[in-house]
């Protein structure tokens, strides 16, 4: 087990105390004469884990809830996209992903499992070793590519620089804008603002986020990752959400421009097109995932194989996976303290669902910080 | 993930750049970041990929927060996640 509760106040490490008193106080004054809470989602695991690590949610005034919603790539990879990776690492291909993937279960089993068992699975940290370990070897090599479009970009990369030919990739890269739609109009979700991730919007830019404002009223903030970042971004959130504007603001602006990185989107949209798919336990999501266009289809590795993931679940009986609501505490409707495993048979050393794997994950965040202990 | 790290630029070839990350030498892919990189800039990395250029006047504040976050014991999770991403830019030079 992991060490007792650290009191938040012992989690501060602010390099200006002083500021984050009077962003706290601002906050606690706009918050005074609400009659009702306001619930503002962010969608990104770093903001998880600082507000975590720093103990925010303790200067948060009490109706202000600030809730995480599907911000964890790895997270939101669903369960069939896994089986297709199991089962071209069962056919003897070379199966490379990210560390935070190895373990996430899919319907039948994990990549983690499959390589105890034999088959050729090996973690990387860049797509760029891809490449140098396809160069070393003979046999088949997949990129199994997951994130969102900040990691979707370094693959794109990768394709156009014209990758070996025995490596192909098997795309679950998945696109934040739709659905922080898809979210914002859940019957069982009262989001009244959304935080977005600073370095997504680095090469995205603010302005992407127009539409979705236009569209369904609800204001965005971009937000960095520090605790006076993501203070002074709450502040501005609040402040809009009061005066009842539907704006996009930029609480990020060292980092973050109008336009984004165009030599990235342009990497990104020439290689992939947005196509509809489940997000794992979310929802099935409009235009949400990127896959390879048409002229990348001889690196697409769908293409490349014949991938029969049914033969994989034939006869698979159900795994304790089917209680995991990782979806829900994504979409914002529950948290890692509504589910019956967290904490028992789910911890980060015997994982049931993907949100206790993945670093980005709400409940591996709540367990590793000390959000187990139930208060 | 969403983090990334920053880093000094010691060298450009061609696309690839030797960066220094506390100490640790790697190599990162500049086929992304959109602004020309010359040795002594700074940028932030994310899977071995320059996402950006750090403006100058910002560095100084970016690194204090890195260095807050890397002085975290072994066990911290965003202190992990900036030790994955200095690690992400496969073999040394
Ligand atoms: S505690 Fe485990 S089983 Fe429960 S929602 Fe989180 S990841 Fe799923």
């Amino acid at each position: 087990m992991k060490q007792a509760f650290i009191p938040a106040a012992a989690q501060l490490e602010f390099r200006d105390p002083t500021r984050v008193a009077a962003l706290r106080q601002r906050l606690q004054a706009l918050t005074a004469d609400l009659d009702e809470s306001i619930t503002v989602m962010h969608v990104c695991g770093s903001h998880e884990q600082a507000i975590a690590r720093f103990g925010l949610r303790s200067l948060f005034p009490p109706n202000l809830h600030v809730i995480m919603g599907p911000g964890c790539p790895v997270c939101v990879t669903d369960m069939p996209e896994v089986d297709e990776a199991v089962y071209l690492a069962q056919q003897g291909v070379t199966v490379v992903t990210f560390g935070d993937m190895f373990r996430v279960p899919g319907t039948v089993k994990s990549l983690a499992e499959a390589k105890a068992e034999g088959a050729d699975v090996r973690i990387i940290y860049s797509p760029w070793e891809v490449v140098q370990i396809a160069h070393k070897q003979e046999g088949e090599v997949v990129f199994f590519a997951t994130g969102f479009e900040t990691t979707a970009v370094a693959t794109a990369a990768l394709v156009l620089a014209g990758p070996p030919k025995n490596l192909s990739i098997l795309s679950s890269h998945k696109y934040i804008p739709p659905i922080m739609e898809i979210v914002a109009e859940m019957p069982h979700t009262e989001i009244q603002g959304f935080l977005a991730a600073g370095h997504a919007a680095t090469i995205t830019g603010w302005k992407i986020f127009e539409r979705f404002v236009a569209r369904h009223g609800i204001p965005v903030v971009i937000a960095g990752f520090e605790p006076l970042d993501i203070l002074s971004a709450l502040v501005q959130l609040v402040e809009i959400i009061r005066r009842g504007e539907q704006r996009v603001a930029n609480a990020y602006p060292r980092c973050v421009e109008p336009e984004g990185n165009r030599n990235a989107q342009r990497a990104l949209w020439k290689v992939f097109e947005p196509f509809s798919g489940v997000w794992r336990g979310i929802a099935y999501v409009p235009n949400g995932n990127l896959r390879l266009r048409p002229q990348y289809a001889w690196v697409d590795a769908r293409e490349r194989f014949d991938i029969r993931v049914s033969e994989l679940l034939a006869g698979a009986s159900p795994r304790l996976t089917q209680e995991c609501i990782c979806g829900n505490i994504m979409a914002g409707i529950a948290t890692p303290r509504d589910c019956n495993l967290y904490g028992k048979e789910c911890t980060p050393e015997t994982p049931v669902g993907a949100c206790m794997v993945s670093s980005e994950g709400t409940c591996k965040i709540w367990y590793e910080y000390g959000g187990h202990v139930v208060s | 993930m969403c983090l990334g790290v920053p880093g000094k630029v010691i060298e450009v070839n061609d696309i690839v750049a030797t960066v220094d990350f506390w100490g640790v030498r790697r190599p990162v892919m500049l086929n992304i970041v959109d602004a020309p990189v010359e040795a002594g800039d700074y940028v932030l990395v994310h899977v071995g990929f320059a996402i950006r250029k750090i403006p100058p006047e910002d560095v100084e504040e970016t690194l204090a927060f890195y260095d807050s976050l890397l002085r975290g014991d072994a066990e911290d999770l965003m202190s992990n996640d900036v030790r994955t991403e200095m690690q992400s830019s496969g073999e040394d030079t």
